[in-house]
């Protein structure tokens, strides 16, 4: 089944690359503006052992993993706090909808002003986009804690402490990692539009900048494709540890993901 | 054992305010095993939730052995009518049952032995290592009522317990629930809508009506123990008292008493 699903997949990405290819066999485009097909594979494998691109991999993979990290550290605890009090939640709902929508790239240059760091301000507009889909959905998962399951911990005496820790963290759970997973692809789209806009010394993005400027479009284009297999991998990873954990999740939700 | 005083519940406020009791009356006594009939939506489910300290009644008063309960007793169990919500469905079925013994300490090892013990009683021991939704009802339904005897509480409710399972399985739960309260000397409130269940059950029964819900009769059941789902059921006492409760429930003849 999922094999069927990946080999559907490839099979539409081999079609776009040939279809690539063959526009610039045949001069439909003219490949100075946009390179073959095969130049930018094998310019993507070459980037693979390639010393000063891995270092700005590891550049760009830094400010996503942090940026993740502390917004999981800010939004989940606030998503908690928010979801077990619900009047609360009620009051800044509308702040919360007012945020949400502002694309992180616009806080780009007042965050320049403010922190002199370039990866501060990466770490900045990354925490800023990532936390949104966690802090909905852990409220979200909070809320949707079935009252008889709480019910019956009260019910044989349990505080409201108790309660939180062994019914509604649990049940919430599999949407936190939802949220998370939401804000991985999140985050690296808003490292990638950091690094472009920002500048800074290091990243795919400042990479990007680099070989764009020595006219190597084959090589911006191949450090799209790694750029596009890292939020692949996180993805994946995230729904295999989603299915193996939340496996009660799946089967109680009618089986579908 | 319990006591409770006038006891009146009202939802919501204002102009959609529901009453849903209307000042009930009744007592167990140690040991007991007490049914509470009522036709659905009466406001069972509310008399139970007001006992188990789940809600908060408008007004009247619930004693357990005379200490007013105002939250929740700690010392009792719930069996509920949703009883495969009140699973929790991440843990297995054996740790389902331990979980409530955490309030009882003892290590770890005693609490697994507990539930062992109290899945074994129901038939159950076999499935420990399962998650709850890898059973089919009846046997969710047993789990529940494991967890409620491993909690060995002095005082046990139990909603509607067979409500969702097939006439077997049902007549095999009743007679498990006669079985351990005799066993573990239990004092039990049971709510049924099942009349015969009921009579089958109960040491006295207990009528509720509807809108709001009071009570409307009580009948003593003497029938002679261990009671048998063929035999007792033949009895003609046991045949009379199942009239009596429902006309009770029904409300076409006005409470006269009866003794069997
Ligand atoms: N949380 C609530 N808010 C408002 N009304 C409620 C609530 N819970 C129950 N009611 C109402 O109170 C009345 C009694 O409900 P309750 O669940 O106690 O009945 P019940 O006798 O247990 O019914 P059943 O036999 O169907 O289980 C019903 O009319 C119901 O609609
Ligand atoms: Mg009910």
């Amino acid at each position: 089944m999922i094999s069927a699903r990946v080999a559907r997949g490839a099979a539409g990405v081999a079609g776009l690359l040939i279809a690539g290819e063959l526009a610039g066999i045949t001069g439909l485009i003219d490949p100075d503006l946009l390179p073959r097909m095969s130049t930018v594979l094998s310019g993507a494998v070459s980037l693979a052992t390639d010393g000063d691109f891995l270092l700005d991999v590891q550049g760009t993979l830094l400010v996503w993993g942090l940026g993740l990290l502390i917004a999981v550290l800010i939004a989940v605890p606030l998503g908690v706090l928010l979801g077990s009090m619900p009047r609360t939640e009620r009051a800044v709902r509308p702040l919360i909808e007012f945020m949400r929508p502002v694309p992180s790239v616009v806080l780009i240059p007042l965050v320049t002003l403010l922190i002199p760091s370039d990866h501060g301000v990466k770490v900045t507009v990354i925490v800023f986009a990532a936390s949104w889909p966690i802090l909905i959905n852990t409220m979200y998962g909070l809320k949707d804690v079935d009252p008889v399951a709480k019910d019956t911990l009260r019910s044989f005496g349990f505080g409201d402490l108790s309660i939180l820790g062994r019914v509604s963290l649990p049940s919430a759970a599999p949407f936190m990692l939802t949220g998370v997973r939401l804000a991985t692809s999140i985050a690296l789209v808003v490292a990638l539009s950091a690094e472009l806009l920002a500048g800074g010394s290091d990243g795919i993005g400042a990479y990007m900048i680099r070989a764009g400027a020595g006219s190597r479009t084959d090589l911006v284009l191949a450090a799209t494709i790694w750029t596009g297999v890292l939020g692949l991998l996180a993805n994946s990873l995230l729904l295999s540890v989603q299915r193996r954990a939340f496996r009660w999740h799946t089967v109680k939700s009618g089986g579908g993901s | 054992m319990l006591d409770v005083v006038n006891l009146s519940h009202t939802y919501g406020k204002g102009p959609s305010a529901h009453q849903a009791l209307g000042g009930i009356d009744l007592n167990v006594a140690e040991g007991e095993l007490v049914c509470v009939v009522g036709p659905s939506g009466c406001g069972k489910s509310t008399l139970l939730r007001s006992i188990a300290g789940l809600i908060k009644p408008t007004a009247g008063q619930i004693r357990i052995r005379d200490v007013a309960v105002s939250d929740t007793p700690g010392d009792l169990a719930v069996v509920f009518q949703d009883y495969s919500r009140s699973l929790f469905p991440w843990m297995t079925v054996g740790d389902n049952v331990a979980l409530p013994l955490r309030r009882r300490g003892g290590d770890r090892a005693a609490r697994r032995a507990a539930a062992a013990d109290a899945l074994e009683e129901v038939g159950l021991a076999a499935a420990a290592t399962k998650y709850p939704w890898e059973l089919s009802g009846g046997m969710q339904q047993r789990v529940a009522i494991a967890r409620a005897l491993a909690y060995r509480p002095s005082l046990l409710l139990m909603d509607e317990p067979f409500g969702s399972v097939d006439a077997q399985t049902r007549e095999d739960l009743e007679d498990l629930v006669l079985k351990v309260r005799e066993l573990h000397r239990m004092t039990v409130l049971l709510i049924t809508h099942d009349i015969d269940e009921s009579v089958y059950l109960g040491d006295r029964v207990i009528v509720l009506k509807k809108s709001p819900a009071t009570v409307v009769g009580e009948l003593s059941v003497k029938l002679p123990f261990p009671r048998d789902q063929i035999a007792t059921r033949e009895l003609p006492a046991f045949v009379h008292l199942r009239a009596e409760v429902g006309r009770l429930v029904r409300g076409k003849d006005p409470f006269r008493p009866f003794q069997a």
